[in-house]
């Protein structure tokens, strides 16, 4: 039995003749200990996977299973690292990762709990800033506070919504070995969404492409054999790599392209012709 | 990095940051491209107010002279020419008695400023005295197990702004332990929302004398075993009811509308609803609760003065009132002193409110 497991999920939001089905026929299995990484344009319906995996919202149709066990509701065993950090900015550093610390062991003292937090905060190397309040820190900075927060509660798998996909990237690259080292300690399973395959092919060990939304569905999946750690630059001149990264990106491409082609023929405009206005007014 | 506080921080956190270009102009820190900034912040308002003085001044004199020349035409159809030039004498002399009740000048209201602060001293000295005299006495009043004597005379100007600014601050706790929490049970939950809706609609709009009209109704019932004097209790409340609809509004929207971020993460930290409201939903409708709150001091300010002079309740509503009835030759100007102290003392409260809203705020953009 997978880790988790998504059966035929569909998802659809409004009623009525507003009814649009976001997600349908999704189908996914994840073992334990695996990083996956899924890969689609922006706008196909990643987030609302994400919350259905992480329990913010239910699927219409299908079901999803987590060890064996129907999703209800968020849990701590899913830690969930935002795509927008949703820092509180009014907490500090070390408040914002005390609130999830807290909240994940109730029966912890203070002090234990602090040196949680001093830990998980050292960690993503944010020592200095403890007491420094989001604002006052940089993209960077905040999702490695987001990074913190979610590992510090120590939960069994890590789901990331396109969590660097507002930084730069040098920030990137060095946030995506942070977190494929944080991950490599204690292998916990990883799923990323991500709308950069590059990155995907890099940090995962598998990698599936989600055709876009409206009725969003899973592409074919790709096993990325690289071994690990792995080198951005060795990467490059790797056959495997670049055979993957090409068949992912043309996977992507056509289904652009057919949905071009499908909004041609969708809008068919009318047949009119512009009014003689010049001769209307001599 | 370690932030030095400087005046010009502080004078423009709390408001009032021309101080601050008022003090380098002193100190010759001045630069040339800050001279333009300094004109419009400094020297225009200071032009515009000598403006303001000079029409008033003009504008006072002609209203003088309309009131003088009726007067005196009055004086010689009803009493002939031997009044009427009597009367012109009069006026011209500057005798208090028989001046034409119109607007002051601006001179004659700094005078009555003057002739208040004057009156407030000699009450005070009263007080102080009779607080000496008594001291004694009312040792042994206490000690006896009966009431101290208190000072009964009249009340100068300044104690009259105290107790109004009491009364306000009275009224404002009162809107302030009413509408937040209402604010917020009807901001999380759409049902109370739509039970209190019609509610707050209806009485929003409804004009303070009313308010005052209703609570009078009740509280004279309420206090009908009561000997103590209920005008205060009537005033405050009144304040109150008046001044905290726009605290109620804004906590209910201000919580109804947190970020949806921040209630996901409340979901997925899984926050248990009590730290939910008070970690993220309070803390992220602060602003606003402290906008409404701004608003709510304000309205409170401008009700209470037509509050107290319907409650009869002591205070600058109620010295404006008296100065009214009293019909002294000074009163008018005595009135023109309240308007101006009531419009600088509320003022000064907004700026209170602002400094306080500056110090609770979070930058919401610093979150995304």
């Amino acid at each position: 039995m997978a880790y988790l497991e998504l059966n035929n999920i569909y998802k659809t939001y409004g009623q009525g003749d507003n009814e649009t089905e976001v997600l349908s026929n999704i189908n996914l299995s994840i073992e334990e200990g695996e990083f996956v990484a899924i890969v689609g344009f922006t706008g196909s319906g990643k987030t609302t996977l994400v919350n259905l995996i992480n329990g913010l919202l239910e699927p219409t149709k299908g079901e999803v299973l987590f060890k064996g066990e129907p999703v209800q509701g968020t849990s701590h065993e899913r830690g969930v690292i935002f795509q927008n950090y949703s820092l509180l900015p009014w907490l500090t550093v070390g408040q914002n990762v005390y609130m999830a610390v807290k909240e994940a062991f109730p029966k912890k003292s203070k002090r234990e709990l602090n040196t949680i937090v001093a830990n998980y905060v050292e960690m993503v190397s944010l020592t200095p800033a403890i007491n420094k309040r989001p604002k006052e820190l940089s993209g960077g900075m905040r999702q490695r506070v987001a990074v913190a927060r979610a590992l510090a509660m120590k939960p069994e798998m890590i789901i990331m919504d396109e969590p660097l996909g507002a930084l730069d990237a040098l920030t990137r690259g060095n946030l995506q070995d942070e977190i494929l080292n944080i991950w490599g300690k204690d292998k916990r399973t990883a799923l990323l969404i991500t709308n950069d395959v590059d990155e995907g092919i890099y940090m995962a060990d598998r990698i599936i492409p989600l055709r876009p939304g409206p009725n969003a569905t899973l592409g074919p999946e790709f096993k990325i054999d690289i071994e690990r750690p792995r080198d951005k630059t060795e990467m490059n001149d790797n056959a495997n790599f670049k055979e993957t990264r090409n068949a992912i990106i043309e996977y992507l491409m056509d289904i652009g392209d057919e949905r071009k082609s499908e909004a041609k023929e969708e809008f068919i405009l009318p047949d009119l012709s512009p009014k003689d206005f010049v001769n209307q007014f001599k | 990095m370690k932030q030095s506080l400087t005046l010009g921080k502080v004078t423009k956190f709390i408001g009032l940051g021309f101080f601050s270009t008022l003090k380098d102009l002193f100190t010759g820190k001045l630069e040339k491209e800050d001279f333009k900034n300094f004109l419009r912040k400094t020297v225009v308002p200071l032009v515009s107010i000598l403006l303001f003085i000079g029409l008033w001044q003009m504008g006072a004199k002609s209203l003088y002279n309309i009131e003088a020349e009726f007067k005196i035409e009055k004086a010689l159809n009803d009493q002939g020419p031997e009044a009427a030039d009597a009367l012109r004498d009069c006026m011209v002399s500057g005798d208090p008695s028989c001046q034409p009740n119109t607007l002051p000048s601006p001179s004659q209201v700094w005078g009555s400023y003057k002739s208040l602060l004057r009156d407030h001293n000699i009450i005070s000295a009263d007080k102080a005295a009779f607080i000496e005299k008594t001291a004694a006495l009312n040792e042994k009043r206490v000690a006896d197990g009966k009431d101290a004597i208190t000072y009964t005379g009249r009340p100068s100007f300044v104690d009259q702004i105290f107790r109004s600014l009491k009364t306000v601050f009275a009224g404002f706790l009162l809107a302030l332990f009413i509408a937040v929490p209402l604010g917020i049970f009807i901001g999380l939950s759409p049902t109370l929302k739509s039970s209190f809706n019609w509610f707050i609609q209806i009485f929003k709009p409804v004009s303070p004398v009313v308010w005052y009209l209703l609570v009078f109704m009740i509280v004279k019932t309420l206090l009908i075993d009561s000997n103590e004097d209920s005008s205060f209790t009537i005033s405050f409340i009144s304040v109150g009811l008046c001044s905290m609809w726009a605290t109620l509004v804004n906590t209910a929207m201000g919580v109804s509308s947190v970020d949806k971020d921040f209630i996901n993460v409340a979901k997925v930290l899984k926050l248990g609803n009590f730290q939910k409201i008070f970690k993220v939903v309070l803390p992220s409708s602060l602003p606003l609760i402290f906008t409404g709150l701004k608003i709510t001091l304000s309205v409170a300010w401008m009700v209470l003065i037509a509050i107290e002079l319907l409650a009869q309740s002591p205070g600058l509503g109620l010295f404006v009132w008296e100065e009214f009835q009293n019909g002294a030759n000074d009163s008018n100007a005595k009135i023109i002193v309240a308007m101006f102290v009531i419009g600088i003392i509320g003022f000064l409260l907004d700026r209170l409110m602002l400094t306080i809203q500056n110090w609770v705020s979070f930058d919401k953009t610093g979150a995304i």
